[in-house]
């Protein structure tokens, strides 16, 4: 009988207010692998130049021959959701990369032209007016790095796009793998978390244990699946499917510490361009899951995509809710006990 | 969590936009008073993907799941009356308690092995301990709890083996504590909303509800000379389990509006309706036995409706992303006020 567990050291160990959430300098070391470990490897994705391609969806289901299966995970199902361009609806059991898409519009105060004789005040004013950039480019061809990336006028709305390569996260503190009661959920020495598929015994406590909504059940088989981060690719050196498949460099592998300075120069560099509502969600080690191994550059609320603004491992209450389980115990136990003290009936 | 500019959607609405958001608004029940810790804020602004949740809900089968909840609950509160029972020399009373647990068990363990699929993977669930899984921990309450309350009910059955049952009856009282309890944390630890944020009124309302389950199944099934005991724990269970429910049904904000809307809401008003009027008549009874049965029969029921009720309330808040967007929003919304005013406090003006 073994324990396997991110927060085990929390029960066991010397700090018992910092393993059930927080940073975790070394989260591969912290389950026991020895110093010479490769260094902790996610994904960095830069939703800003995505293009809605979903070669990293097909990549994946490739590499990891995951079968076919409709927005709600029904397998061997093709199905189009009829709100957008996204027929993929959500990560799962099947689909371990999504792209999310999302179409969005605001209205924009463009200058009419106006009706007058001509060359009265304020006369009609030309209908173009674009922001000049470079003298013999139009300003839409370069919104992509100029103003707001994927965005477009059209009459008196502004129409965007935005799209999401989603994925597993791969937290620091794993609400999936805490919670599983086999051992089946794992930290691998790259950092992320992984599932093995031949312990896994279908009770599905993952599933609502994972604040982000990631990890599924595949439907007639029972048991759990999502990404590995290709850990099979990453014990031969190579980089997982999705990251090799990207064409735009959305999506970047690599170690998480050069990650993180990478996010961090892109985004001053797009706060520079005065790119609005942009933002890093999941790079913050205080964060309610002790940073992500796989986070992002939105450019919106975190909501507008899918994911949860303000994720919390579930285990960081779990030493209340073990105390208030106790409580209740003892309270069942006191008050059957002292039901037989006193006058017999 | 995020960085950058906070402004929140810049004017940027979905495409088919404001009606969407409306009408996620309209569903919204009239205003609530804030509570302590997030009234810094205003109404969080609330959208999502298409309507789509963010968590996934659980893919726990109904009725299993909830009916395993009761019947598991029942079981470890009638363990440890039969246990206290046979120690105070009330063998009607005894018998009928180390049957209903024994069966309660039982039937509890073939309820989860049908939502786990087939019977090898609950003896799975036993090959590593983990005191961060509620249900690792549960399993080894509820492997040797099933085992010893089996026992002691088949040695009932066989009227053999009177020293040995006392052993695996008292065995079997000592784990029907646990037994009544560790449901709860089963429940909340999962990123649920409503039964996250109820962690600390869930095990008490499922050890009221045990108790009222657990004594009233004693009170209809055993002679009234002995049933007093039984009595005074369901009854007191009953009331724990009220105002546990009430506390988890309006102490939480946003997040215990599934406990009183839609499926959710209509069986945990029939929980009350059943688990009032069941107190009532097992406190009136006295030694009339149809009062006492039919009492006893409706706080047993009102327990079942309670577990079907807190489990779809649960579903519920993980169907629906506002009950885990809007209140992350504002508990964000709120740690960047604490800080903001915490900086300005530390400024010289």
């Amino acid at each position: 009988m073994t324990t396997i567990s991110s927060a085990s050291t929390a029960f066991s160990g010397d700090d018992p207010h910092n393993r059930l959430f927080g940073p975790v300098p070394d989260v591969a070391g912290e389950r026991g692998y020895g110093d010479d470990h490769p260094p902790r490897v996610g994904f960095f994705t830069d939703t800003s130049v995505c293009i809605g391609c979903k070669a990293c969806e097909v990549a994946c289901k490739e590499w990891n021959t995951l079968p076919m299966d409709d927005a709600e995970g029904n397998r061997a199902q093709l199905g189009l959701t009829g709100a957008s361009y996204d027929n993929t609806g959500m990560l799962g059991a099947n689909s371990w990369r999504h792209v999310a898409f999302v179409e969005q519009s605001r209205a924009v105060d463009l200058p009419m032209p106006t009706v007058g004789a001509p060359g009265a005040v304020g006369g009609p004013r030309p209908l173009e007016d674009p922001p000049v950039v470079h003298p013999r480019v139009p300003a839409s061809a370069t919104t992509a790095e100029q103003s707001a990336p994927q965005q477009t006028p059209s009459a008196d709305r502004e129409i965007r796009w935005l799209m999401s390569s989603d994925v597993c996260k791969h937290c620091t503190h794993a609400a999936c793998l805490d919670v599983c009661p086999t051992g089946s959920l794992f930290r691998t020495e790259f950092g992320s978390v992984v599932v093995q598929e031949d312990i896994c015994n279908g009770c599905g406590y993952c599933v609502p244990a994972c604040p982000y909504g990631v990890i599924d059940q595949r439907q007639d088989d029972g048991r759990v699946f999502k990404c590995t981060l290709c850990y099979d690719r990453l014990t031969d050196g190579l980089q997982p499917a999705c990251a090799s498949a990207c064409p735009t460099e959305s999506i970047q592998f690599g170690d998480l510490d050069q990650l993180r300075a990478r996010a961090d120069a892109r985004l001053a560099a797009l706060q520079d361009k005065g790119v609005e509502g942009v933002r890093l969600y999941g790079h913050d080690e205080t964060d309610g899951v002790g940073g992500a191994g796989a986070f992002f550059l939105l450019l919106d609320e975190p909501e507008v995509y899918g994911l949860p603004p303000d994720p919390v491992v579930t285990t960081r209450d779990l030493p209340s809710m073990w105390r208030h389980v106790a409580a209740g115990a003892a309270m069942v136990v006191g008050v059957v006990a002292s039901a037989f003290v006193g006058r017999r009936r | 969590m995020t960085a950058g500019e906070a402004v929140p959607g810049a004017g940027w609405r979905r495409a088919d936009g404001a009606p969407a958001q409306d009408r996620e608004r309209h569903r919204r029940s009239g205003g609530r008073a804030p509570r302590p810790g997030e009234s810094v804020v205003g109404e969080a602004e609330f959208a999502s993907y298409y309507g789509r949740p963010v968590i996934k809900p659980p893919v726990w089968k109904t009725p299993d799941v909830p009916l395993y909840l009761f019947l598991g609950g029942a079981a470890g509160s009638s363990a440890l009356l039969g246990a206290l029972a046979e120690l105070t020399g009330r063998p009607a009373l005894s018998r009928v308690a180390h049957l209903t647990a024994g069966g309660g068990a039982l039937t509890s363990v073939a309820f989860l092995i049908h939502d786990l699929g087939r019977p090898a993977r609950f003896l799975n669930m036993l090959r590593v301990f983990k005191p961060t899984s509620p249900l690792s921990v549960g399993s080894w309450i509820l492997a040797p709890f099933s085992a010893l309350a089996t026992a002691t009910a088949g040695a009932h059955l066989l009227g053999r083996f009177r020293r040995l049952r006392m052993l695996t009856g008292v065995g079997a009282g000592v784990l029907g504590g646990p037994m009544t309890t560790y449901t709860a944390a089963l429940l909340s630890n999962t990123a649920v909303p409503s039964w996250h944020e109820a962690h600390r009124e869930l095990p008490f309302a499922f050890a009221g509800s045990a108790m009222a389950a657990g004594g009233g199944i004693a009170v209809a099934c055993s002679p009234a000379e002995e049933a007093g005991p039984a009595r005074k724990v369901a009854v007191t269970g009953a009331l724990i389990e009220l105002g546990a429910m009430h506390r988890i049904e309006h102490g939480h904000g946003l997040v215990s509006e599934p406990y009183r809307t839609g499926r959710a809401g209509r069986q945990l008003r029939a929980a009350r309706a059943c688990t009032v009027t069941g107190t009532a008549l097992a406190l009136t009874a006295g030694r009339r036995r149809v009062p006492a049965v039919i009492g006893g029969a409706l706080l047993a029921a009102g327990s079942v409706f309670t577990r079907f009720g807190v489990f779809d309330a649960g579903m519920a808040s993980a169907k629906d992303p506002k009950y885990t967007v809007e209140p992350q929003r504002a508990r964000a919304a709120g740690r960047d006020a604490a800080n903001a005013s915490a900086e300005e406090a530390h400024t010289p003006s």
